[in-house]
């Protein structure tokens, strides 16, 4: 009994995991950005899912696509706002733009953060789930949102990877992953290729949101911790490596879940980043990393 | 008014003895002394203005103000508000106390609904020698910190109840609800790991198995945990009759969960979110039969006082006040009450004469423990005082179920709860 309660609901947490990271992980891959509002983004999908249904009535259909659509807007806000203007700009050095985007990225989530503590107070709140009720499997009484939260994760990951390697469009955005000069001379306007990629980014970290939202709750304090579980995800994974932060989702996924199930609850994050720290010293470039 | 005839008359002293330039000095140096005759009585509010809980403290006293100052103030002195966010930060606390006393020139401070923030702040109460109460904090510590040291903590009030008088006031509505009421005979403790949940825990301990529910269990979690599934799972298969909460930090989460995972075990307690009339949509319905203390309820007439202010709250602020807005409301009135009282805004004779407090406010009757006591300045409680109530949110309603004399409903549950009653 104990042994299926941690291997499902091990399984629903850790697919929502593998979805933030995901989109976390493609940004880094391809245009070479560390999101660190990654977080703010993923809190202001899910308050403005809130938002919608609570202060204007909608649906739980319609609010958790208006709080992905705000999540898209946002994303492509810190493209354009925040990565772009860096990146053009003259007045930083070449070699020190990695560092300014990262920065401005991090004050850029606070902002957001900051904006939503202030418009809707920092309690936390949930999104109106779209499925009600619990299923008994295997004997252990399971949310149905928690298998739904599963299966979107899975739905929007696979969608992606038919994207990236069975459309032209997703080719061009692997091909830039691994060689943006070769794309170029290739006639593809690389800015299109990274606003697409954002874009991408914003959906699908809109989703990963308002499920959480749906599945756990969000306040907008959660923004640093969901940043911090996203870059330590992606950084056990290998950075910029989609499979690796999949795998390393799961492995954070169910050892979380099974530090609170047999040891205790108030000690759940810890031994995910004892493990980080060791692969940091055995293989520093993470699972799967190439570099 | 003594000492500013007594300034007044030092600078008139002055003025006879020195020059014309030395005294346009002198009396910009003594002005501060003798306008505040007629300059507002200030009060320093320190509070989390983005947390709900926090964020009616500063309405709550503004209202209090308004009303005061509308029937004249104090001797014709108007009551002024000054207010400062801490970001629910303790080191913010401590800079907006130290700039409402030095710069601002505050005569007391009323501050926060944390026990961390008011642990660190009581100190500086008495470094600055400045009363100092809180609305909403609960921990034991800070009335102890007062029996140990009472010439230094001696500025420090405590303006809500202790960890471990609510756990004695949730024990005496469990007795009559639970035990008598719905014959329950075991109890999981679940409370949230902080400073203010240490005394409420240990006093659960001893309280409930002397009401007649056996403790099965206690289990504390980190007040940053996300996923309850494993929590309630494990409080599930230890099957007890209810769940006696201690929770403050977190709230929308476990109850969203509870109801999400269908746990078939009512929940009892504190659950300080719960107090809140935003807690219905911030948990999108799911708070629907959760049972929480409260020291007020909408339409809960505990004192004469209580339905006036929520009134003049709606009014104003177009929502319900927290917990902490009723205190903070009453601790306006036991300052300015004090002030008059003592005939002076000098600390040391405002701390005797807040100690003498005897008044009617919205949570109950308010009178501090003496010196002495090993809660010293903090609330008594019991009959006749502050017995609290007990409600539950029904339909989208926060409805009182404790004392049989205030109730206004009867406990019902959802469907998946199952009444060990009943099993």
């Amino acid at each position: 009994m104990l042994f299926w309660q941690i291997l499902i609901d091990g399984f629903a947490i850790s697919s929502l995991y593998a979805l933030g990271a995901t989109g976390f992980t493609l940004i880094f891959g391809v245009t070479g950005v560390l999101n660190l509002s990654h977080g703010a983004i993923m809190v202001a999908a899910a308050v403005a899912a809130w938002a919608a249904s609570g202060n204007f009535g909608a649906g739980a259909y319609v609010a958790a696509i208006f709080g992905i659509v705000v999540a898209l807007l946002l994303a492509l806000a810190t493209y354009y706002l925040i990565v772009r203007r860096l990146q053009l700009s003259r007045a930083v050095r070449e070699e020190e733009k990695e560092i300014f985007i990262l920065t401005a990225t991090l004050l850029w989530g606070i902002m957001i953060q900051e904006a939503i503590a202030y418009l809707f107070t920092n309690n936390a709140k949930t999104v109106l789930p779209i499925v009600d009720g619990v299923i008994t499997i295997l004997g252990v009484r399971t949310p149905a949102n928690e298998i739904f939260t599963a299966l979107v994760c899975w739905a929007a990951i696979g969608g992606l990877w038919l994207f990236v390697n069975r459309t032209l469009a997703g080719k061009a955005v692997l091909a830039a992953s691994m060689n943006p000069r070769g794309v170029a001379l290739l006639g593809i306007e690389l800015a299109t290729v990274y606003v697409g990629v954002w874009a991408i980014y914003g959906a699908l970290a809109g989703v990963a949101g308002v499920l959480l939202g749906m599945f756990l709750g969000v306040s907008s304090y959660s923004a640093g911790p969901l940043t911090a579980s996203a870059f330590s995800i992606v950084v056990l994974g290998g950075l910029g490596s989609v499979s690796g932060s999949l795998i390393a989702a799961y492995v954070v996924g169910y050892l979380e879940t099974l530090t609170a199930y047999l040891i205790s609850p108030a000690y759940r994050a810890i031994p995910a980043l004892l493990l980080l720290v060791a692969v940091m010293y055995v293989r520093p470039r993470g699972l799967l990393g190439r570099r | 008014m003594a000492p500013y005839e007594t300034a007044a008359a030092r600078s008139a002293t002055l003025r006879g003895a020195l020059g014309a330039a030395s005294a346009a000095l002198a009396l910009a140096i003594t002005q501060p002394a003798w306008a505040q005759d007629s300059a507002p009585i200030k009060i320093g509010v320190i509070a989390e203005a983005q947390a709900v809980a926090g964020s009616s403290i500063p309405q709550a006293a503004q209202i209090a103000a308004d009303e005061i100052n509308a029937k004249g103030g104090v001797d014709g002195r108007k009551i002024e508000i000054v207010s400062y966010d801490n970001h629910s930060s303790s080191a913010e606390s401590v800079r907006a106390f130290q700039r409402a006393v030095n710069e601002d020139h505050v005569n007391a401070v009323i501050g926060s609904y944390i026990s961390e923030v008011v642990l660190a702040l009581e100190p500086w109460a008495g470094r600055l020698k400045t009363v100092f109460i809180t609305p909403g904090a609960a921990s034991d510590v800070i009335t102890q910190n007062i029996a140990k040291d009472y010439e230094h903590n001696k500025y420090t009030f405590h303006g809500y109840l202790t960890s471990g008088a609510l756990a004695g006031l949730v024990c005496d509505a469990a007795k009559d609800m639970l035990v008598d009421g719905l014959k329950m005979k075991t109890a999981v403790i679940m409370s949230e790991d902080a400073a203010w949940t240490g005394p409420l825990d240990a006093g659960y301990e001893v309280c409930l198995p002397k009401i007649g529910l056996k403790v099965l269990d206690h289990i504390r979690f980190s007040p940053d945990t996300t996923d309850f599934t494993p929590i309630f799972n494990k409080i599930e298969g230890q099957k007890p009759d209810v769940i006696i909460t201690g929770i403050s930090h977190v709230g929308t989460q476990p109850t969203v969960q509870w109801k999400s995972q269908q746990v078939p075990i009512p929940m009892f307690g504190i659950s300080s979110q719960a107090t809140n009339s935003t807690f219905w949509k911030d948990t999108n319905g799911a708070t629907e039969g959760v049972i929480y203390q409260g020291v007020s309820g909408p339409g809960v007439a505990v004192t004469p006082k209580t339905l006036p202010f929520v009134d003049a709250f709606a009014k104003k602020f177009g929502n319900m006040p927290s917990y902490a807005g009723y205190t903070a409301y009453d601790d306006v009135y036991i300052i300015v009450d004090a002030i008059k009282r003592a005939g002076s805004l000098d600390s040391d004779k405002l701390v005797d004469a807040m100690e003498k407090t005897d008044t009617v406010g919205t949570i109950g009757r308010i009178q501090f423990l003496p010196k002495g006591d090993p809660h010293v300045h903090g609330l008594k409680t019991g009959p006749g005082l502050i017995t609290g109530l007990m409600l539950q949110w029904q339909d989208g309603k926060q409805v009182n179920m404790w004392p049989a004399a205030l109730a206004n409903g009867k406990l019902e549950f959802p469907s998946f709860v199952k009444i060990a009653s009943g099993r």
